[in-house]
């Protein structure tokens, strides 16, 4: 078997000296779709900002590789150069910053870290263009302020634009599911099937099956007291979906 | 005090020999020893050949100024200046201590230059190259010129206004910025030794952006510029002043006063991006920047519209103002100040409402980074016959870093009980989540700090001209340079 794309072993975050992560362990390998569940502060979104490299979560041991590099000795922009993304739960507004002129940037900087040229700027729009209706964002929502007025569900979708422009190795969704009806749902849910594929992975943070049901994961896990509780195939979902978590905090306790 | 003008020798010769020659403009010696009086005055206005009614109101200016105190009421801390210090004339012409190639200016300039993308032509001229023709220049300047004739346009240096065009400068000058006004126009006013002259002639729209830029034959005028703008009734103009990049300078006292003038129905848009040298990392060093800038609607239907990015500058100390007399004349003032290590500026606006129906819209948006204060000062006033007055204020800060600061004073003074007035005021600092966001997608710190900080600016960046707004990004990058780390 290839080595695993994400290897996450033995990872131990305190936030504001709480542990709130207590040797976490998780395998992703390219190509696959792993959801994370698990009840509020369980840890799942200390996981996520932890992956990304935010201050303020403090490893106290444990290690991450990601495709065999050391992720933790990197700062986030580095991360994010190396294949990282990570879709936010709270998408932030910057005003006065178009959307666009963000999203190449980005897609500039990742570019010169990877030692190649800056993109067209015809053939960038071009293509964020096409992205953003197949997400169907409204095309005036290229122009505006990054995430500026937008609803809930247009900075969901925002995000799933700005992952399938980046064209991440790995893409952790922190509950892009969260706040989006149904409709919007399915809109996402597509965006990140059609984004799959043998080489990239996802790790999908939510607290509802629903979103599993459009995409269906290769893997699910459980995190419930700092750590992944139980691991399953897509089975594992309608198992919670009936039992809940309380059984898991038990176990975990 | 040091030693006063008269007792100096040059000075004494300088005199004796103006009266044995009459106006001379030939003279081997090209600068005055430090000092002021009334005899220095005398022989500047002498210099420039000046009428009668100039020299007059000079030293009646001078004279203000010799019993005034300098304003106390900034949020500002300046050093005490010694004015007995300054020459307070220079023939025009390159210094004599110029670098005589690119080779030989501080290659740190050159990088900034670099930065901004200033043209390579443009380069030599700006760091004080003493070049006897500035290459494209001279010919861009030479079309322009024959345009703006055509167009009835006069936009000249002022001195040569007042050879040619005395009586329009005895009428307009000190019409809008009297020599009271303060303590720094009273001191221009005694000791200016040029600027800029436009006239615009009735229901002429000028054929082009006008640029201090193009005035390639005017150097040393920096310190005590006087500019006057007329636009008779019916016209308008696009003025552009100063420049992106850092200009060679040794003055370290600046005070200039800026006139507008819009008769009925005209229009005036006036751009300044202020980059003097700010002070080195430990704030030693810097320009003293005491600018008046007052522009007045004098006629019905008129406008006025200021634009600044304020970037350098040790001290800024600056409040372009509108005085909207004419029914319906409306007034804007759009500014960026950004202030990073030791700067500190005291800027704003005076929005002042005399005729009916008159408007005001104030957009001020303040970065503050390092140990910089950075102070909007505001005035609205409304008086009582100001039927249907209306203003808009917002005031924004951003806050670099925990060592800087930002100040608001709005002050209002209605008089009109229907007046409507509004003040909006933010203060925030650049937020951990806007960084984060910006650096998981790549953007390192820096250019995520410039990003957020460009967006920030953007409205107004967005009142520039394009090619200004443009340079004004750059611009904006370079100021925070170290800001974050």
């Amino acid at each position: 078997m290839s080595a695993p794309l994400l290897d996450i072993r033995g990872l131990r975050v305190s936030v504001e000296n709480k542990e709130i992560l207590s040797g976490l362990s998780l395998e992703v390998r390219a190509g696959e779709v792993h959801a994370i569940m698990g009840p509020n502060g369980a840890g799942k979104s200390t996981l996520a900002q932890t992956l990304a490299g935010r201050d303020g979560y403090e490893v106290t041991g444990g290690g991450v590789l990601l495709d065999g590099e050391d992720l933790l000795g990197m700062n986030p922009e580095e991360r994010a150069c190396k294949g990282l993304f990570l879709g936010f739960q709270y998408p932030v507004e910057i005003p006065g910053v178009s959307n666009m002129y963000l999203l190449r940037s980005a897609v500039n900087a990742q570019r010169r870290a990877a030692g190649k040229e800056e993109i067209n700027a015809a053939a960038f729009l071009k293509q964020a263009r096409a992205e953003a209706a197949r997400l169907k964002l409204k095309p005036e929502l290229l122009k505006r302020g990054v995430n500026e007025g937008f609803s809930g569900g247009e900075k969901k979708r925002n995000e799933i634009l700005q992952l399938a422009v980046l064209k991440p190795r790995l893409a952790v969704l922190d509950e892009t599911d969260s706040g989006l009806d149904i409709d919007a749902l399915k809109v996402v849910a597509s965006g990140i099937r059609a984004l799959r594929n043998g080489r990239r992975a996802f790790v999908l943070i939510t607290h509802y099956e629903r979103i599993l049901n459009l995409v269906s994961p290769d893997r699910v896990h459980v995190l419930a007291g700092g750590s992944i509780a139980r691991s399953g195939g897509a089975e594992l979902v309608s198992e919670l979906e009936a039992s809940g978590y309380e059984p898991f905090l038990r176990e975990a306790a | 005090m040091s030693r006063t003008a008269e007792r100096n020798p040059e000075v004494r010769e300088l005199l004796e020999r103006k009266y044995r020659h009459g106006f001379v403009t030939d003279i081997e010696s090209d600068t005055l020893p430090p000092g002021l009086d009334e005899d220095v005055i005398r022989v500047i206005s002498a210099r420039k050949d000046e009428p009668e009614f100039l020299l007059d109101w000079r030293l009646r200016a001078y004279r203000y100024w010799r019993e005034a105190r300098e304003p106390s009421w900034a949020k500002l801390n300046i050093p005490p200046i010694d004015y007995q210090s300054i020459s307070y004339y220079s023939a025009p012409g390159p210094a004599k201590d110029a670098p005589k190639s690119l080779d030989e200016v501080d290659p740190r300039l050159l990088e900034t230059y670099d930065k901004l993308g200033i043209p390579l032509h443009e380069r030599a001229r700006l760091a004080g190259v003493a070049v006897d023709a500035v290459f494209d220049s001279v010919s861009v300047a030479t079309t322009f010129k024959s345009r703006l004739a055509e167009a009835g346009v006069i936009f000249c240096p002022f001195s040569e206004a007042v050879r040619e065009h005395p009586d329009l400068v005895r009428k307009y000058l000190g019409s809008v910025v009297p020599y009271r006004d303060n303590y720094f126009a009273a001191l221009n006013s005694a000791v200016f030794t040029d600027g800029s002259f436009v006239y615009i002639p009735k229901n002429t729209k000028c054929p082009m952006e006008l640029s201090t830029y193009f005035r390639i034959n005017e150097q040393n005028t920096g310190q005590f510029e006087r500019t006057l703008i007329i636009a008779d009734e019916g016209s308008e103009v696009s003025y552009l002043e100063g420049c992106t990049a850092p200009m060679r300078d040794e003055n370290q006292l600046h005070a200039a006063v800026v006139e507008l003038v819009a008769l009925k129905d005209a229009r005036i848009k006036y751009s300044t991006v202020q980059n003097w040298y700010p002070g080195d990392e430990e704030g030693r060093g810097g320009i003293y920047n005491f600018v008046t800038k007052r522009g007045d609607c004098r006629g019905d239907n008129s406008a006025i519209s200021w634009t600044q990015v304020e970037a350098g500058s040790a001290i800024t100390w600056k409040y372009p103002s509108c005085i909207l007399r004419g029914d319906n004349s409306t007034g804007e003032f759009y500014s960026v100040a950004v202030t990073n290590n030791f700067q500190q500026a005291d800027t704003g606006t005076k929005m002042i409402h005399i005729g009916r129906n008159t408007s005001s819209n104030i957009l001020s948006k303040g970065i503050s980074a390092g140990k910089a204060q950075n102070t909007y000062r505001g005035l609205v006033k409304v008086f009582p016959r100001a039927e249907g007055a209306r203003n808009f204020t917002q005031c924004d800060s951003l806050l670099i870093g925990h060592d800087c600061g930002a100040h608001t004073f709005p002050h209002m003074d209605i008089a009109h009980p229907q007046a409507v007035v509004e003040h909006e005021a933010t203060t925030s600092r650049i937020s951990e989540d806007q960084l984060f966001y910006c650096r998981q997608r790549g953007l390192d710190e820096e250019d995520a700090v410039n990003l957020i900080v460009n967006g920030f600016c953007k409205q107004v960046f967005n009142m520039l001209p394009m090619e200004f707004a443009v340079e004004a990004q750059a611009l904006m990058n370079v100021s925070l340079e170290g800001a974050i780390g």
